[in-house]
């Protein structure tokens, strides 16, 4: 019964993300993309536990999950610090030089 | 199904009628993971259909958020066979991927959105509707 469960959430969730790579594949701006990524991320960490949940080891794989999502949210973090960036690096630095002086 | 961990941590439960509350708990957590992908269902559709970035983001930042944790709620509770140490110690790690997608999943989605404003990128008004729908490449 567990089993059976676990075999159609997953399935499900695999067919349900080729939407969200579809935006991937076509997202017409940067973020639309890193908002898809995001939503896979996410449901990764859920399919680790359905994976452990088939090999009755949950306790390994909860620890699994825990880290992919860290991961994902560090990832999502710096790309969208990386694209607010709207002016060159060089230029930043030197507006900071220039305030401290 | 036997769970392994369960000959190396003291079970405390023995005394408690171990056929209801599994079956009822197990029904629960079944609720919950079909729930949880009937939203995930309305963020695919909705990553598709909406126009613009912003309703796009509306969409995937709060089914995301809500089918992630739904989803691993019920296996926590699918997974917890019977009322040992081991399975409480085990459903509230699941608990606490919960908790931290819950705090995580608004905060990336949040920051995306204002790295978005603050890049020019405007949300979609009437004007854009009224324009002939060609795509730009």
């Amino acid at each position: 019964m567990t089993e059976y469960f676990a075999i159609f959430m997953g399935v499900a969730l695999f067919i349900l993300m080729i939407p969200v790579i579809y935006r991937i594949w076509v997202g017409p701006t940067p973020f639309d993309r890193m908002l898809a990524v995001n939503v896979i991320g996410t449901k990764t960490a859920v399919l680790l536990v359905i994976i452990g949940t088939l090999f009755d080891r949950v306790d390994m794989f909860v620890d699994f999950a825990i880290a992919y999502a860290l991961l994902n949210f560090v990832s999502a973090i710096v790309v969208s610090r990386y694209l607010n960036r709207t002016i060159p690096l060089d230029q930043m630095e030197k507006n900071e030089r220039a305030a401290k002086n | 199904m036997n769970l392994e961990f369960s000959y190396f941590v003291p079970v405390l439960a023995d005394a408690v009628n171990l056929e209801s509350s599994f079956s009822s708990l197990q029904f629960v957590g079944i609720i919950l993971g079909v729930l949880g992908l009937f939203f995930f269902v309305g963020t695919a559709v909705g990553m598709i259909r909406f126009p613009d970035f912003y309703s796009r983001m509306h969409a995937a930042g709060k089914g995301d958020t809500l089918s992630t944790m739904l989803m691993l709620a019920g296996f926590g509770l699918v997974t917890m066979e019977d009322l040992s140490v081991g399975s409480w110690l085990l459903f509230f790690k699941i608990m606490g991927v919960v908790l931290f997608l819950f705090i995580t999943c608004p905060t990336s989605s949040h920051a995306l959105m204002r790295a978005a404003f603050e890049d020019d990128e405007m949300p979609m008004t009437e004007k854009d509707l009224k324009k002939p729908k060609t795509r730009k490449k």
